[in-house]
């Protein structure tokens, strides 16, 4: 049986800008901020809700830098866990509709 | 070094505007006695034109945004532009008197997730902060807003001018706004008009107000620590900026014209005319601006205060040169430290005041 899919979506509640290869991140419920090196940008910015992370890991960091796609998944995972532990994003396991940026 | 920091280092390094003040209209329901704006509309952008400007900095960056005034609820359009600059992901903060600001507009503030609502106070009491405002009813009016903004968990954020007239009730608004459960804090400066006219700054506290003020601990915190000179100044120091207008800040006026920062006139160019992009990286005014380090002022960069000190450029090219001292910064050196700033020592160990209308601000329409 297949591993099942996770979708991870970027919270309303949240202030960002990508600047460089760094993204800067402001939770606008308690100001907290983060800052994403070039590969959690790589991935931020390929989260829309609509697409699995295996393929956003497969797309965006495997083809991308030199590394095996069973421990690019494991990172990636951890990496999106801890973002939703925060409230920046959330993960589901069916696609989420999204509204389009202006 | 704080993430922000950091960002901001990135920022400077590379040019970006990670901060942006859109002043949307300089027409207000309030008649400020200091006031620095007149409050002509006539000529605002248009809605369509803000959307663009804001777009434009996002493309650019820039990621903490204020909209301001003039008082920013009196154009209909305020929420649509608030809501458009978060949908991208802007860090937004609103400067308003709330005079306006109602049950139902700080739950729309609180959905869209502003970042803090700004306002300014001048006094716990009715005659004295009304008195100010020209508005009757001002403080209720504001106090009402901040207790509907905090029911809805809107972080507010409460400045208080200090003037002549409401210095001396400085304590009590910082005692109500730890009431309020919002933060505080007190501007003693006043910024001449951008017309060029500096009649507003007798309204200012005395330089003997301002050395009180400067040693309360209420306002200050350790007064040892915010009193003591610090005389290292290290290439570190020389090589820096005095603040971040024109560097990592942009001022865009509701007539599209781009400034370095509300309180920096020197006109850079205009959205109307050409791209935010073109502005900011091609502009001569920003260049001129950018080249100028703190080894490059001509006083300033041999004086004994010169690594803390709060030199506004702004109101150093309100008084003639934006290389050169601000007075009213190196008053507040003086009040802090009681030594006089390389300036006032050459005018004789007092604070050289700038001539009456020296600079003309004209738009650039």
């Amino acid at each position: 049986m297949a591993a099942m899919e996770i979708y991870p979506s970027q919270s309303a509640d949240i202030a960002s800008r990508t600047i460089g290869d760094d993204t800067l991140i402001m939770s606008t419920l308690d100001s907290t901020i983060f800052v994403l090196n070039s590969v959690g940008t790589a991935i931020w910015n390929a989260v829309d809700g609509k697409t699995p992370l295996s393929q956003i890991v497969h797309d965006r960091v495997c083809a991308e830098y030199e590394v095996t796609n069973e421990q690019a998944f494991a990172d990636a995972k951890e990496f999106v866990d801890r973002l939703a532990a925060h409230g920046i994003l959330s993960i589901s396991d069916a696609p989420i509709p999204q509204k389009e940026a202006p | 070094m704080s993430l922000l920091d950091e960002m901001n280092e990135k920022a400077t390094a590379r040019g970006i505007p990670l901060s942006a003040h859109m002043d949307i209209t300089w027409r207000c329901n309030e008649r400020c006695v200091h006031c620095y704006l007149d409050h002509d509309g006539k000529g605002e952008m248009s809605i369509d034109e803000i959307k663009d400007v804001i777009r434009q900095l996002a493309d650019a960056g820039t990621f903490f945004l204020s909209i301001s005034g003039g008082e920013p609820l009196l154009r209909r359009d305020c929420f649509e532009i608030l809501e458009f600059a978060r949908a991208l992901r802007f860090n937004v903060k609103l400067k308003t008197n709330a005079v306006m600001i109602g049950p139902k507009e700080a739950v729309r503030l609180r959905k869209m997730g502003i970042e803090q609502v700004q306002i300014s106070v001048y006094s716990h009491r009715s005659e004295v902060h009304d008195a100010i405002t020209k508005l009757p009813g001002s403080l209720r009016r504001t106090s009402e807003a901040v207790r509907h903004l905090k029911a809805n968990d809107v972080k507010v954020s409460i400045t208080d001018v200090l003037m002549k007239f409401n210095s001396r009730d400085a304590k009590a608004v910082k005692q109500m706004a730890e009431e309020w459960g919002v933060q505080f804090s007190i501007d003693p400066t006043i910024t001449p008009m951008l017309n060029g006219d500096r009649s507003i700054m007798s309204l200012g506290i005395t330089p003997a107000e301002l050395e009180e003020i400067m040693h309360m601990e209420e306002f200050v915190g350790n007064v040892g620590e915010f009193c003591a000179p610090v005389s290292t100044v290290d290439d570190n120091v020389l090589e820096g900026y005095s603040c971040s207008a024109g560097h990592t800040l942009a001022y865009i006026s509701p007539f599209g014209d781009v400034y370095p920062c509300v309180q920096f006139p020197m006109p850079c160019g205009s959205v109307r005319k050409q791209s935010f992009r073109e502005i900011w990286y091609d502009s001569p005014a920003f260049a001129e601006l950018r080249s100028v380090h703190v080894r490059d002022l001509h006083t300033c960069s041999h004086c004994t205060h010169t690594a803390y000190c709060s030199r506004c450029p702004g109101l150093a090219y309100m008084e003639g040169d934006f290389r050169g001292p601000s007075s009213r910064d190196c008053e507040k050196s003086y009040a802090r430290t009681g030594i006089p700033s390389a300036a006032m020592a050459r005018a004789g160990n007092r604070v050289p005041r700038a001539a009456s209308g020296l600079v003309q601000i004209t738009g650039l329409l």
